[in-house]
């Protein structure tokens, strides 16, 4: 089980992502998407789930048994090439459901100061 | 703009999801974990076969709002419930029909209530999204 202490704590990005034409052409071009002028909605998931995950990786939950229960993307500034984002993970919110134990991340991915696109990842940890 | 009144049904999309565009969304997203390429592996933790990235299938309904939108830049708030996996077995092209209505409109952004399906099976719940008008 989580330690409850660690419920609302931010953790901070340690690390600075430039986000790349590239890497926007090759997620639009899976999803089908044609216009590559700004990233699609879910784009952000390829910067926030990683550092999402990382700061539960010494919470000592199983992470054998991990689904991802909801996403949610707000986006206030779409993200776009040349933009260096760092992200900063709090963990909002943690309950257990029937052994399960249920846990919300939200990511806010910073440029220029500003929060560009905040995601939040709900992930399950099946009993 | 006046094409989005409440309640008006938009016309659905149908994405095709294979086990090639697994592995493209695998490397384009980094997600490589192999329940989403390995059968063997799938099968191995309990899985019926290999299965699509949730995050996989919510990209595809973000394709969709976007065309409603007329651009990603115009999507502001984007949510979705992962509630039944996709199953992807190999050599078959599994079918996700999008479809959405019009919920609450305001000056500025309008609401989207998605419906998505595999085989007349919902696999998300809870998908909204709002876009900016």
């Amino acid at each position: 089980m989580l330690n409850p202490d660690l419920v609302g704590r931010t953790f901070p990005g340690t690390k600075s992502t430039t986000i790349t034409q590239e890497s926007i052409a090759a997620f639009a071009l899976a999803l089908g998407e044609p216009n590559t002028d700004v990233a699609p909605p879910t784009f952000a998931i390829t910067i926030s789930l990683e550092q999402s995950q990382s700061v539960l990786v010494d919470s000592g939950l199983d992470w054998s048994r991990v689904v991802h229960g909801d996403q949610r993307f707000l986006i206030n500034k779409p993200l776009k090439a040349g933009a260096e984002i760092t992200c900063n993970s709090t963990i909002e919110s943690a309950r257990s459901m029937g052994g399960n134990e249920i846990i919300t991340v939200r990511s806010d991915l910073i440029e220029s100061g500003e929060v560009a696109v905040s995601s939040w990842s709900t992930l399950v940890f099946r009993a | 703009m006046s094409t989005f009144v409440t309640g008006t049904e938009i016309p659905a999309k149908t994405f095709v999801i294979n086990r090639a565009a697994l592995v493209q969304y695998a490397n384009a997203s980094g997600d490589q974990n192999p329940i989403h390429q390995n059968e063997e592996f799938a099968k191995s933790v309990g899985l019926e076969n290999v299965i699509a990235h949730g995050m996989y299938t919510m990209g595809l309904v973000g394709q969709y709002v976007a065309e409603i939108a007329g651009g990603s830049f115009k999507v502001q708030d984007f949510s979705a419930r992962f509630t039944k996996p996709v199953v992807v077995p190999a050599d078959v092209d599994v079918e996700l029909v999008v479809s959405a209505v019009v919920g609450e409109v305001t000056e500025a952004t309008a609401k989207l209530e998605i419906t998505a399906t595999c085989n007349e099976v919902k696999v998300l719940g809870m998908t909204k999204a709002v876009i900016l008008l």
